[in-house]
């Protein structure tokens, strides 16, 4: 059995310097040429390396089947993806193939190369690859991103709603490597904290959320909005540890919240400086660019918090917030042993809808839109699936908190040496990875002729709130104090 | 699992010899020693240190063997040290808070103390004369003084119970050795004024920074210790309380200070007490104060019992704005039973607005000086067994008996700067805005406006309606 090789694209199959044919018995090269969809299947593209005078052919990869014709001319003329592309044809196909079975019968060793300045290509078609363009099933791994961006006693109960988020997503399963939390102020061991190393979220000091082994990446003076913004990125200086990185890649849920003070289009870090929605989705479309994520949770509980996700442009992003613009999002409940509010309230009820849930938990996402009606919140919590693929009633809350795997049980040895005889595909299929010619197409994942052609979504009317009223009785008043009041008579 | 170099190293003073990189040999022999000292206090507090020491060999060459202008000194003066901070310290040791004493080591009480410092040291150790191998030692310290009054509720009895929440059950079982020692110093007269229960199996005798001290020792390795329950439960009793005990103050101590007023200049003293009665040594300072505190050199002045004390060596590199800070390096010699002033002025400088942190109310933090001396005995020492003798003696192992060495660190400085109201462009824009508009507006409509009459003209339906609102009123309608 002769050793397939295969060499990486770039390598023109037309070789005229090469002196005298290959003889059988020696390893032939199979040269990829590039990765096309065909019929539904995701093919790697291959030719043999073809020079003047062979006869015998190398012999086929297991599981190819012949693709196209392509005329010898074009490939030393042209950059070979093009003319890689131009021969997928049905027809081009169909000839190939055809002039297969002829040579079979013909008694050669089925494996033409050049057949009448043709050069047949062959494509290794896998459909575990799936369809470009089509979301690969399911995530491999999950992280996640807990910023606290408020500094100052007064604001524990912001550091409070991260550290239960943090204490909850890391019950139902993500290790501590994955999770990047920043914390902009130390309000355990705070001077002015009553029970030292202790958070809490429940008062009556009922539930401590700093817990005995927290891990902060980040804390005090770098949490920052260029930090927040790297992490996410990923452009961090090399010096950077790894508990301080954003590891994620193109399998990864990743859940992020944040929670401070914030306005219409803004989020406060630190009383210094802001990050506006523009820059947060330009963020979110960086890391979809370079493929990052496969889902992203977004959720935020700061005033006005559904402002900072109404820019997002890239898909894939779920956005939940604790208030419409407009509305404040409000604490919950003072300690009055620690003297200030210990949580929020949409948090809150977030971590009391988290409690329940297990790892194995079937629990999706339209339950936690309901979590925190206007009753109980008084602010009216929002989410944005728009950009979502899957349906909210088919994600489990455990996509983007938890972080279950699948795992199969087998009774069957599992050799660790590689194949050898494999290794040079699998190999260079790794490197193809690398070296797409072409970028997958991701269009039909964002409808995007759905989202231009829309209607704008009526906004509700609300009437004038208490301080557009004052403002507008103060102004009748002055006028109609100068110019007399007597000017009314003549209305009535 | 988090790296925690990184996290730990902010309190760590490391010696980087040579440009050392693993050689990738697997290490052949490690070992653990871990160990816990309770130290009751003249005021009823009580102070536990544990020390956990890892040993390993490796191939790897001392590369030059030490050379000075390899020494770095990096510090951060403030870092608020809560459980973050211990939960990477903890993931080092190899039992990590399963067994053995580290079990005792629970975030909730051990911040809840007067005192807590953390620290991590790592050096090689030579294993033959011309320091051919080397092991490399790991040694981790967590030392908390626990309050009577805040933990202890007023009591002066201790327990580890009560201390740690946890009692012992078993000694970790990777470690090679495990004790705990009671300072028991007080016991040496002829009336037991601290009782230790269960008893010890053995007692130990050390000089420890120059003074006799005697130990109760329990070897967790040894199972007599839990003979008949299951746990340990160390109980410290005292059984007559003198609040005027032998008051143990250190033969070196200092205290640093910033004095003057305003916010523009002002001076930073350190003071060094040496109480020994009769020995003076050398103490070596340094100092490493931030740029933006301009040090005048030229007012450096050292006094000893109202007279000048000019040191042996001085060692001074001026800072650059914004890339290094000041280095004052001075061997000082302190005569017996003495205290020495060292003070210097300063002027404080400016920041651009983008430099300050976003409190900068808090101040600015100064980093300590560091006092390294070897201070003579009182009592005389037999040099020791370095291997037998209990951890809290070998952290600075001196070859002469006579003296032992000390680094103290005082402690940090906060100063303020000169401030800027960051809330002032906010209130500029909206000051000049409100001017002009109201100057500027009245200008205009002063000069362009023009008054002519004009007839009202009602539209028939609003004559309509005030017609009937005017025959409510009785009013003749328009």
């Amino acid at each position: 059995m002769e050793q397939v090789q295969f060499l990486g694209p770039g390598m023109d199959p037309v070789s005229e310097n090469r002196p005298h044919p290959v003889p059988s018995g020696e390893s032939l090269h199979w040269l990829t040429l590039g990765e096309v969809s065909h019929g539904g299947q995701q093919c790697f593209l291959v030719s043999a390396l073809w020079a003047p005078g062979m006869k015998a052919g190398p012999p086929q990869p297991a599981g190819s089947l012949p693709l196209a014709l392509a005329p010898l001319s074009t490939f030393s003329k042209r950059p070979l993806s093009t003319a890689v592309l131009e021969a997928l044809s049905a027809e081009e196909s169909s000839k190939a193939r055809n002039l297969e079975n002829r040579l079979e019968i013909d008694g050669f060793p089925p494996s033409p190369l050049v057949v009448k300045d043709f050069i047949v290509l062959r494509g290794l078609c896998s459909p575990a690859l799936g369809r470009p363009g089509q979301l690969l099933n399911g995530h491999t791994n999950n992280w996640a991103v807990l910023v606290c961006t408020s500094r100052f006693w007064f604001n524990y109960r912001h550091v409070a709603n991260t550290l239960s988020v943090y204490r909850s997503v890391k019950r139902l399963g993500i290790p501590d490597s994955h999770i990047v939390l920043m914390l902009a102020d130390d309000m355990a061991c705070n001077p002015r904290n009553p029970k030292p190393a202790t958070v809490f979220s429940h008062k009556n000091m009922e539930l401590n959320v700093y817990g005995d082994d927290v891990e902060v990446d980040y804390r005090s003076y770098e949490v920052t909005v260029e930090n927040f913004l790297r992490v996410l990125t990923g452009r961090v200086p090399p010096s950077t540890p790894r508990s301080k990185r954003l590891l994620s890649d193109d399998r990864s849920n990743i859940l992020i919240y944040m929670t401070g003070h914030g306005g219409n289009g803004f989020l406060k870090f630190q009383d210094s400086e802001e990050i506006t929605n523009v820059e947060l989705a330009d963020a979110f479309e960086q890391m979809w660019q370079k493929r990052r994520y496969h889902e992203m949770l977004f959720i935020i509980d700061t005033c006005q918090g559904a402002s900072m996700y109404e820019r997002f442009y890239s898909p894939n992003v779920m956005a939940l917030a604790s208030s419409q613009v407009g509305e404040d999002s409000l604490s919950h409940q003072p300690d009055l042993a620690i003297g200030v509010h210990l949580m929020d309230r949409y948090t809150f009820y977030v971590l009391e809808f988290l409690e329940e849930i297990h790892p194995a938990s079937q629990a999706n996402m339209n339950d936690l839109f309901q979590v925190c009606p206007k009753s109980l919140c008084v602010s009216t919590p929002g989410h944005r699936t728009d950009l979502f693929q899957r349906n909210p009633q088919n994600v489990l809350i455990t996509d983007f908190f938890g972080s279950v795997r699948k795992v199969e049980i087998t009774t069957e040895r599992v050799a660790l040496k590689p194949d050898p005889s494999s290794l040079g595909y699998s190999h260079l299929k790794c490197q193809k990875d690398e070296e797409l010619t072409e970028p997958l197409n991701y269009a039909e994942q964002l409808p995007v002729a759905q989202i231009i052609h829309q209607k704008p979504k009526q906004k509700e009317w609300h009437p004038p709130g208490g301080f557009i009223l004052g403002l507008w009785a103060l102004i009748l008043m002055v006028f109609f104090k100068t110019y007399g009041i007597k000017h009314m008579k003549y209305v009535f | 699992v988090a790296m925690a170099a990184p996290l730990v190293l902010h309190l760590l003073l490391a010696l980087l010899l040579g440009s050392g990189g693993r050689s990738g040999a697997e290490p052949e022999r490690d070992s653990l020693r871990e160990e816990l000292v309770l130290t009751p206090l003249p005021s009823g507090d009580v102070s536990a240190t544990f020390q956990f020491r890892t040993r390993w060999d490796s191939e790897l060459q001392l590369e030059g063997g030490t050379n000075h202008h390899f020494l770095r000194y990096a510090v951060l003066p403030r870092e608020v040290v809560c459980t973050e901070n211990l939960t990477p310290w903890k993931k080092l040791l190899p039992c990590s808070s399963k067994a053995g004493l580290s079990v005792l080591l629970k975030a909730e009480r051990l911040f809840h103390t007067s005192y807590h410092s953390q620290a991590v040291h790592i050096r090689p150790v030579c294993r033959d004369a011309h320091c051919v191998s080397v092991s490399w030692e790991l040694r981790q310290t967590l030392t908390v003084v626990f309050d009577a009054f805040t933990t202890g509720q007023g009591k002066k009895d201790w327990s580890l119970f009560r201390m740690f929440s946890r009692t012992i059950t078993e000694a970790c079982p990777l470690a090679s050795q495990s004790h705990i020692y009671v300072d028991i110093s007080r016991n040496s007269q002829e009336n037991e004024t601290l009782e230790v229960s269960p008893p010890p199996t053995s007692t130990y005798q050390a000089v420890v920074l120059g003074d006799r001290r005697t130990y109760a020792v329990y070897d967790l390795l040894n199972p007599a210790t839990f003979s008949g329950s299951r746990s340990l439960n160390l109980q410290l009793r005292w059984k007559q309380f003198q609040d005027i005990g032998s008051q143990l103050v250190p033969f070196l101590h200092a205290q640093r200070y910033v004095s003057g007023y305003g916010l523009q200049k002002g001076e930073l003293s350190t003071v060094l007490h040496n109480t020994h009665p009769y020995r003076a040594f050398p103490v070596l300072l340094l100092e490493t104060v931030p740029w933006y505190l301009r040090l005048y050199v030229h007012t450096l002045a050292i006094t000893t019992k109202g007279k000048e004390n000019k040191p042996s060596y001085i060692h001074y590199q001026p800072a650059q704005d914004r890339l290094r800070p000041h280095l004052l390096e001075m061997l000082i010699q302190l005569p017996a039973n003495s205290v020495t002033k060292v003070s210097i002025q300063f002027e404080r400088a400016l920041l651009k607005w983008t430099e300050y942190t976003p409190d900068p109310n808090h101040g600015f933090y100064v980093s300590p000086s560091v006092l390294s001396a070897l201070v003579p005995n009182l009592v005389g020492a037999k040099p020791a067994n370095w291997e037998e003798s209990p951890l809290f003696s070998t952290m600075f192992p001196v070859s002469d008996s006579s003296s032992y060495f000390v680094r103290l660190y005082t402690e940090p400085l906060l100063v303020n700067l000169p401030t800027p109201d960051f809330s002032m462009p906010y209130n500029v824009i909206c000051l000049t805005c409100t001017v002009v508009a109201v100057c500027y507006g009245s200008f205009y409509n002063l000069l362009t406006r023009t008054f002519h009459l004009e007839e009202p003209k009602r539209s028939r339906l609003v004559r309509w309606l005030a017609n009937i609102i005017r025959r409510i009123r009785g009013v003749p309608p328009v």
